[in-house]
């Protein structure tokens, strides 16, 4: 395996992260990683905290049926 | 496997034929099948099904050169057609509404997964299913599971740059990243065992009608045709992109059921795993193949909407006979039931 770590960010969704070892989040508490691309969350409503699961795709249905817009343009 | 008993003129021409070699006649058997109905035809997709089986095991009693026999390929292809005619006219409103629109694929094929409501079977098994129903939930989805990945392993192939390495990074996920104890297939048959279920591929191919096995099969005609390739990479975006929320709600369901932790343990290693793939195959795979040309966009968001629909008539079925008070298996020939 390379060391290299690189993040790609998702339009709207997590931000992949490959070749990490671990993620240590604001409360101290390390998160190991044991698979080769992990997504962490970046709305911050996810259960499985850091990690992404699936919640934004919930949010984003939730809001599109408030603002009535489902269908596409 | 082992070849489950015969249930129509189609399977019961194709065994014979898969067995002692006896000539299929296919053009009579099919003049009854068109339309919609092939979708469901518990005959039709049972004999799909294990055409498709023969690519990767063998079958009892089947010679492993009847994998490439021409009259049996010629049966299947006679099938597929009908399937695939099907497909198109079920996903036909579906692609129009997001293919060749405005914006990013990446972004449009999660709206095109979003926007198919389908039954949520985990929203039901979540609060009100019993074990018997997760136990059936777990029967129908080793229509495929028991080989989790490996239809979509046969894409790899036929991908380049990018889109390859995604594909290839998404597989080693799936194939246990290292740790053949990791095999999602592994974790599945761990999770049938748990359940009380046989683990052994084909085990309940007599229980599942065709509305399940529609699903698998579409994965493997997509998979198999190079010129499918796009709509078998759309599929299979769509297929990982309706897991992870699913999975969350199942694992919660195997745990308020007590069922053995290896049950729940399959569930939960899809959540944060699926979140991951979903992501890889919408816009690392799928956007780059769909951006190739019109016809390989088209037929990314056909596989994708195929996957869903499918789903969502499968899944249906399901919720339909648990309403009823039901099995959303088909009989047993034996009256045994589905616990080992």
């Amino acid at each position: 395996m390379t060391a290299r770590v690189s993040a790609t960010p998702c339009p709207g969704g997590p931000l992949l992260l490959r070749g990490v070892e671990e993620v240590e989040t604001a409360d101290g508490t390390v998160h190991s990683v044991d698979r080769p691309v992990v997504a962490l969350c970046r709305c911050e409503r996810s259960q499985r905290l850091p990690w992404c699961d699936g919640t934004h795709r919930a949010l984003a249905r939730g809001a599109r049926r408030t603002a009535g817009d489902v269908a596409p343009a | 496997m082992v070849i489950p008993p015969a249930r129509g003129p189609l399977t019961a021409s194709l065994f014979a034929a898969l067995v002692d070699g006896t000539p299929l006649a296919h053009t009579d058997l099919l003049t009854r099948l068109d339309g919609d109905g092939v979708l469901s035809d518990d005959d039709l997709q049972l004999a799909l099904w294990v055409c498709y089986a023969l690519h990767y095991e063998s079958v009892d009693g089947v010679p492993d050169d009847r994998e490439w026999d021409l009259d049996v390929l010629a049966f299947r292809q006679a099938l597929e057609e009908r399937f695939l005619a099907a497909l198109h006219d079920l996903a036909a409103e579906v692609v129009d509404d997001w293919a060749h629109r405005e914006g990013d694929v990446g972004d449009r094929l999660f709206a095109l997964t979003d926007s198919v409501e389908g039954p949520s079977l985990s929203r039901h098994l979540h609060r009100h299913g019993d074990v018997v129903q997760l136990r059936e939930l777990l029967a129908h989805r080793s229509a495929y599971n028991l080989r989790e990945s490996d239809p979509q392993a046969l894409a790899l192939p036929r991908l380049d740059g990018p889109a390859k390495v995604a594909l290839a990074e998404l597989l080693f996920d799936e194939f246990g990243a290292g740790r053949p104890e990791r095999l999602h297939s592994t974790l599945f048959a761990e999770a049938m065992v748990a359940a009380g279920l046989d683990p052994r591929y084909g085990g309940l191919l007599d229980r599942l009608p065709g509305t399940t096995l529609a699903i698998t099969n579409a994965m493997n005609l997509f998979h198999l045709r190079r010129s499918l390739l796009p709509a078998s990479l759309g599929h299979f975006g769509a297929f990982e992109a309706t897991s992870s929320e699913p999975s969350r709600r199942l694992a919660a369901a195997a745990r308020r059921l007590d069922l053995p932790p290896a049950v729940a343990a399959y569930f939960d290693e899809h959540v944060e795993a699926d979140a991951v793939h979903e992501q890889l195959m919408f816009r690392a795979v799928c956007a780059p193949v769909a951006a190739s040309g019109p016809d390989a966009e088209t037929g990314v968001f056909f596989g994708a909407a195929a996957c869903l629909l499918l789903e969502a008539r499968a899944g249906q079925a399901l919720l339909d006979a648990w309403t009823s008070g039901e099995s959303s298996l088909l009989p047993a020939a034996d009256d045994e039931q589905l616990a080992s």
